[in-house]
């Protein structure tokens, strides 16, 4: 009987690992975990993007589920992804804007001319409180929850399939949200 | 002749030139400190570029490698050592970013897993071999004729035995 298992082991080895490998098939390795998932928002004190003198700090993004969207003039997806959330603005979905190492007038001006689906925008030139949220590569959307929580984080380019099976599934579960 | 003079020049330089491009990403950074300094260029060397995911931060031009410089730099004059830079960074980018990752749940495999299957292997060596050898030790003991019991089947041999030798003398 014992002699049985010493040949199965191996076998039941072998699968297994071909197991954890076949699920590993498809991941995309540049998706890193979120380090700060499920922790509050990181501490900042930045200017606003269009109203310079306008300075915000991490309170202001309490009271409402809301999306953070980091974005930059220098990147090319976020471009890709803009028009989507003038359409998700125009839905009423409050979205918050991550103004990513980029220059003001630049800003200002890609916002005039495609539309502003932000509430408002953060001023981050130097990637400050990107940093601390771990942002490595723009655009990236966070689902920050109305205390401040930071509940959900996606790496990349924002569409209708994401929005429908992620986004406001999620939203929507956390506005009902009391505690 | 005048075409030859003018190649080895041209070569001559070339060869003067080159060093000078090796050195294309050494940001300029004083330390309060020869430690410091060699705790960034150990810090970056063992640091994680999570844009350009196999190269350490030290070898990386991605903006955020930079970026992650200029804070190793800072949180070592600020007088931070080691694990809290590597904590601080952890914190931020995750587990990945560093390329000796922190043995906790999730990182337990990796750390123990190879070490666990060695082990299993050892321990099934061993069943096995000593399986084995206990099976060869029982055959070996039954292979011995039990003389002073006479137990039936030493009675059936015996039998045996003689019905061929009967058998033998009724051929001859």
């Amino acid at each position: 009987m014992s002699k049985r298992w010493i040949y199965i082991t191996p076998l039941l080895l072998t699968v297994g690992l071909g197991f954890i490998l076949f699920t590993a098939i498809g991941k995309d390795p540049t998706k890193l975990e979120t380090a700060r998932l499920n922790e509050p928002m990181p501490a900042f004190e930045l200017p606003e993007l269009i109203n310079a003198e306008r300075l915000i700090t991490e309170r202001e993004l309490t009271g409402d589920v809301i999306l953070l969207n980091v974005w930059a003039t220098w990147c090319p997806s976020c471009r890709a992804e803009h028009d989507y959330l003038v359409a998700l603005a125009n839905k009423g979905v409050p979205i918050i804007g991550l103004n990513y190492k980029d220059e003001r007038p630049e800003a200002i001006k890609w916002l005039k001319k495609l539309g502003n689906p932000y509430r408002f925008n953060i001023f981050d030139p130097l990637g400050k409180l990107g940093f601390d949220l771990g942002v490595y590569g723009a655009p990236e959307t966070y689902v920050i929850d109305q205390f401040g929580y930071i509940r959900y984080r996606h790496v990349g380019v924002v569409n209708e399939k994401l929005w429908l099976n992620t986004l406001e599934p999620l939203l929507l579960k956390l506005q009902n949200k009391k505690s | 002749m005048m075409n030859i003079k003018f190649w080895l020049l041209i070569n001559l330089l070339l060869l003067v030139l080159t060093p000078f491009k090796a050195y294309a990403n050494i940001d300029l950074y004083t330390f309060k400190s020869e430690e410091n300094r060699q705790a960034y260029l150990e810090l970056t060397k063992e640091l994680r570029c999570p844009k350009c995911q196999n190269q350490d931060i030290a070898d990386s031009n991605a903006p955020i490698a930079t970026d992650m410089r200029r804070e190793v730099h800072r949180l070592l004059e600020e007088g931070k050592d080691r694990n809290e830079i590597i904590d601080f960074m952890i914190d931020r980018f995750g587990d990945f970013v560093t390329y000796k990752p922190k043995v906790n749940s999730a990182t337990f495999l990796l750390w123990f897993g190879p070490w666990i299957l060695v082990l299993l292997g050892l321990i099934s060596i061993l069943i096995f071999v000593k399986h084995r050898s206990s099976k060869k030790e029982s055959i070996h003991i039954q292979d011995i004729p039990d003389d002073t019991s006479s137990s039936s089947e030493h009675k059936k041999v015996e039998k045996l035995l003689s019905s061929y030798t009967n058998d033998k003398e009724n051929d001859a």
